[in-house]
């Protein structure tokens, strides 16, 4: 089943066209790595897949739920960490997935801690567990391995491995390397807009 | 989607609350009903002719205060794409905002309307008919601080132009309020059909402003 596919997708923001004509399809258990220097518009392209940016040209298809992770953490400050992100996992109706996802970033001896005392790295590691508790098949991760240091990305790599394996996709921007065993490679430089042509 | 909402209202409230941010407007609309008797003087005539609009400045005052708070945190911590990313319309939102602003503003305004009132020598009377005219207006205020505070999102010096914004469409809710201090069903009647004019549209209209803060 495909999760989403872009269909020569055009992406300006601010007047400015970022990328053009791109085109790949994310199926079960499918990954894509979106890579490119700063400011070519990989955080762009997750929120067009988000739904957040309308595409200047082009479709984007797939209604699948979708779990978002950009470089906020979106978690109420002053909530212990597993209420606030009991908050967004009752809203995903997976209230039951708090525990299991804090877990699976080693999160658990800092359920109580308020939210606003983590650490960037800690913090990083919750809006993880956000994705991960939202049980959304697609995941949508800007820069995920941001603040997170070796261990960690272990545990991210591992959690996504997981999510490919029980049907789910990635979509992931990153400018650090990240393993992700056959994931479809997206070089936004290969799109950039041309230049007008001449009438 | 009723339960989603339902969720949204719990957390605005509670975000409303916390840090005794649902006080603060009530302290302003006690304050500016305390500046009238010293500003006036000791005339207990007076005070209780003009005390009935006195409330009702002070109350639109008051609903300036809340505005900066309701929608920019949101946006600014990502929680608004967090909800449109879930398929939340941001009218949705918008309206979950509308109801939770309201249930941390307008009660608290009206039980501090009672002390206020002692304080400008009002009557039982006007008293009564300026409880029910804040009940019935209300909503309205807090409709447009909503749509004004999604408006602003984002800018600098925000509070000030919020300010600019919202108190000229706010005077028609003062007009019809004041007016219905005279007695009569008349005023009630257009304040309730303003107030509701704008509860029906600010969820619209800060939905709008909200996904054109997207860009």
């Amino acid at each position: 089943m495909t999760l989403i596919a872009f269909d020569a997708v055009t992406c300006v923001r601010g007047g400015r066209a970022l990328f053009e004509g791109l085109s790949f399809t994310l199926e079960q258990g499918g990954a894509a790595l979106v890579t490119g220097p700063n400011g070519i518009g990989k955080s762009s392209l997750i929120r067009l897949a988000a739904g957040l940016l309308a595409p200047a040209a082009g479709r984007i298809t797939g209604d699948v739920p979708r779990a978002l992770l950009t470089d906020q953490t979106s978690l109420d400050e002053e909530l212990p960490l597993a209420r606030a992100l009991a908050f967004w996992a009752r809203l995903d109706r997976a209230a039951d997935n708090v525990a299991a996802a804090l877990d699976a970033l080693a999160l658990t001896d800092l359920a109580d801690i308020p939210v606003r005392l983590l650490s960037t790295g800690q913090r990083r590691r919750a809006a993880i567990a956000r994705v991960i508790a939202s049980r959304a098949p697609l995941w949508l991760l800007d820069e995920p391995a941001n603040g997170l240091d070796t261990a960690a990305l272990g545990l991210l790599e591992t959690a996504i491995a997981a999510h490919r394996a029980s049907g789910g996709a990635v979509l992931v921007a990153s400018h650090t390397p990240i393993t992700l065993p056959a994931a479809i490679a997206i070089d936004l430089s290969q799109h950039l807009p041309q230049l007008e042509r001449a009438p | 989607m009723s339960s989603a909402l339902a969720l949204l209202i719990a957390r605005d409230l509670r975000r409303a609350w916390i840090g005794g941010g649902a006080l603060l407007p009530v302290a302003f609309f006690l304050l500016v009903a305390i500046l009238f008797p010293f500003a006036i003087g000791p005339d207990a005539k007076l005070l209780a002719r003009v005390g009935g609009g006195v409330l009702w400045a002070a109350a639109l005052l008051a609903a300036l205060i809340p505005i900066e708070r309701l929608v920019a945190p949101d946006m600014a911590s990502g929680v608004i794409d967090q909800l449109l990313t879930r398929g939340q319309s941001a009218a949705t939102i918008a309206f979950a905002k509308l109801i939770a602003h309201w249930l941390a503003f307008a009660p608290p305004i009206l039980l501090a309307a009672l002390p206020a009132a002692a304080l400008l020598d009002l009557s039982t009377e006007t008293l009564v008919r300026v409880e029910i005219g804040l009940l019935i207006g209300t909503p309205g205020l807090a409709a447009l601080a909503l749509a004004t505070g999604a408006l602003v999102a984002g800018l600098r010096g925000a509070g000030a132009i919020a300010g600019l914004l919202l108190l000229p469409l706010a005077v028609p809710l003062l007009i019809f309020g004041a007016g219905s201090l005279e007695g009569g069903v008349g005023a009630l009647k257009l304040l309730a059909a303003v107030s509701l004019v704008l509860v029906a549209g600010a969820p619209f209209v800060a939905g709008a402003a909200i996904r054109a803060g997207l860009d």
